[in-house]
């Protein structure tokens, strides 16, 4: 579904992904994972959209994506949370989901003034779909809360409901569990289940939380220094001594 | 006959306040909505006073205009003009950062001011084009001025009307998000750049329709009026202080700004001659001291930004409710 293709992302003179290549089937989770500064991120934000490659390819659905913007893949059903929730903090909880889908007739200012019916028409269906959604992530208590008021772990949540409201494919999580307290945690990991088992969305999840990893993800790809370094089952890559020199450190422990 | 005095002067008043409050909504939707700095009102209120001045005037030599049209096309003209002059500059500026496009429209606002100054052909540079008709003109003093007050109280109204459904709206909402996390924005596949240009253009247009409201009931135009103290930096605290993201605090704003500007200046006329003439500057100072209160004491002004569009009191729910 997903291919990279060697990808090079060089800031100014330091590489911080460095002849990257691996592949997403469809229906996958796939767990990246690396220790900090491997390059997760920055990879990420190049299949996003937000960074252009400084060279490779990245091919999504057989067709060549490498450059384009953000708005342009997510068109296409590629779509991302953030690291630290990006989340529209003067809009309500509500609003924050109701903002996503694309094309809604309101969003054309000469409709909000002629064609008010229909575009009323479309809100009572998103504004469905968004309490479906809040529902959903046990959210409904505060949908009516200024977003910027929400608690990191309620932010966390908000960010992957956005990803329901529009037709995804390819969903990027960035850390989705930090900050988040272990109740809300195993609660997080069923609904990304759920989403991939009942939507059918392909995940890449970037994670610290080997418990997670372990649950959802496979395979797992490990990253440091901008390369990867493994590729494959959870298994494979923890008992991997690349990786446990590199990553998890618990050498003498694993083997 | 003092009464009548008093009247006329609540007439002029208000009808200030009215203009102001056109700029003011007009920067709502750029500032408020959208998170755009335009520090440049008053380049788009000379656009429409000049526009409509030109094509409402009585021909003149050596001066292109003088089209002697109904005042109407002069004001629909005004707006088309300055949502015109919004798109290029938009495209250009809005890809700065904001604090440079406040510099960046500073600067367009400045050069427009010198073109009319110098532009003698176009817009009769220094002495400005006068003897525009005014609606209700040929009335008597007050009763012109009074109706002259509700043709703008009814202008102010629909503008009010028209933007604050945009602002429950989709498009509002997909602009607040922008102004909050463009970032985000964009990755929900919003077309950030394209988002705020129409945002830009949609307050200019108000802006300039400001100016030509302006022009008309001075009956003239020179490049005095498009001081950028008043016609720019007044707009900006009336907003602020009013409530940003608000448009009844926008018209708020322009009210109570405005008043105190206004009664200001006859309280430093009483005084004797010799203090009456630097006493206008403290009026200045008033304004900006009332600033600071606004932002230290209640930063989100007097009618702070509401909680919009899934409250139950919006637009689209009494819609809905109308339809089921």
């Amino acid at each position: 579904m997903l291919e990279l293709d060697q990808l090079v992302m060089d800031f100014s003179g330091f590489r911080a992904v460095n002849r990257c290549s691996f592949k997403v089937g469809e229906g996958t989770i796939t767990g990246l994972i690396g220790p900090n500064g491997a390059g997760k991120t920055t990879l990420f934000n190049m299949i996003a959209g937000a960074l252009v490659p400084t060279s490779g390819k990245i091919t999504f659905e057989g067709k060549d994506i490498t450059g384009l913007s953000s708005n342009a893949l997510f068109a296409r059903g590629l779509v991302r949370t953030f690291q630290i929730p990006h989340e529209f903090h003067r809009l309500t909880a509500m609003e924050n989901l109701m903002m996503v889908p694309p094309r809604q007739p309101g969003e054309k200012l000469w409709a909000n003034w002629f064609s008010w019916r229909n575009v009323c028409r479309d809100e009572v269906e998103v504004e469905r779909n968004a309490l479906e959604a809040l529902d959903f992530l046990g959210l409904t208590h505060v949908a009516h809360e200024r977003a910027g008021n929400l608690s990191g772990g309620q932010k966390k949540l908000l960010e992957l409901g956005r990803t329901m409201m529009t037709d995804a494919k390819l969903v990027l999580l960035d850390e989705p569990a930090a900050g988040v307290n272990r109740t809300l945690l195993r609660k997080l990991e069923e609904k990304i289940a759920i989403l991939n088992r009942e939507r059918g969305y392909t995940f890449i999840l970037i994670e610290h939380d080997m418990e997670m990893i372990e649950k959802l993800c496979d395979p797992v790809v490990c990253m440091a220094e901008g390369k990867v370094l493994i590729e494959g089952d959870f298994q494979t890559v923890r008992s991997d001594p690349q990786v446990l020199e590199a990553y998890l450190g618990e050498r003498s422990e694993a083997a | 006959m003092e009464w009548i005095g008093l009247l006329n002067y609540a007439l002029f008043m208000g009808i200030f306040i009215g203009i102001y409050a056109l700029l003011a909504l007009g920067l709502n939707i750029q500032w408020g909505f959208a998170g755009l700095f335009n520090a440049g009102i008053a380049g788009f209120f000379a656009v429409g006073a000049y526009t409509s001045a030109i094509l409402t005037s009585a021909p003149a030599d050596g001066r292109i205009g003088g089209y002697d049209l109904p005042f109407v096309i002069g004001w629909i003209a005004a707006m088309v003009a300055a949502a015109a002059i919004a798109w290029p500059i938009g495209k250009i500026c809005l890809r700065f950062r904001s604090d440079y496009l406040a510099i960046a429209t500073i600067g367009v606002a400045e050069i427009i001011r010198l073109v009319i100054k110098s532009e003698e052909t176009l817009t009769n540079s220094a002495r400005g084009i006068a003897g525009l008709p005014r609606p209700f003109g040929e009335w008597p003093y007050v009763e012109s001025q009074a109706a002259f007050l509700v043709l703008v109280a009814a202008i102010v109204l629909v503008v009010y009307l028209l933007v604050e459904r945009q602002f429950n709206s989709p498009w509002g909402r997909m602009m607040r998000a922008i102004r909050d996390n463009e970032l985000a924005a964009r990755a929900m596949g919003k077309d950030v750049e394209y988002r705020r240009l129409e945002a830009f253009i949609f307050g200019a247009a108000i802006m300039g329709l400001g100016g030509a409201l302006f022009a008309h009931f001075n009956r003239s135009i020179t490049p005095e009026a498009i001081d950028p103290m008043v016609a720019t930096f007044l707009v900006w605290i009336m907003l602020i202080l009013g409530g940003s993201g608000n448009n009844r605090g926008a018209i708020l704003g322009a009210a109570v700004v405005w008043t105190i500007w206004s009664v200001s200046e006859i309280a430093t006329d009483q005084l004797p001659h010799e203090y009456a003439v630097k006493a206008k500057y403290i009026r200045l100072f008033l304004i900006g001291l009332l600033l600071q209160l606004v932002l230290r004491f209640r930063s989100e002004g007097l009618l702070p930004e509401p909680l919009r569009g899934d409250q139950g009191n919006s637009g689209i729910d009494r819609e809905r409710s109308v339809q089921s």
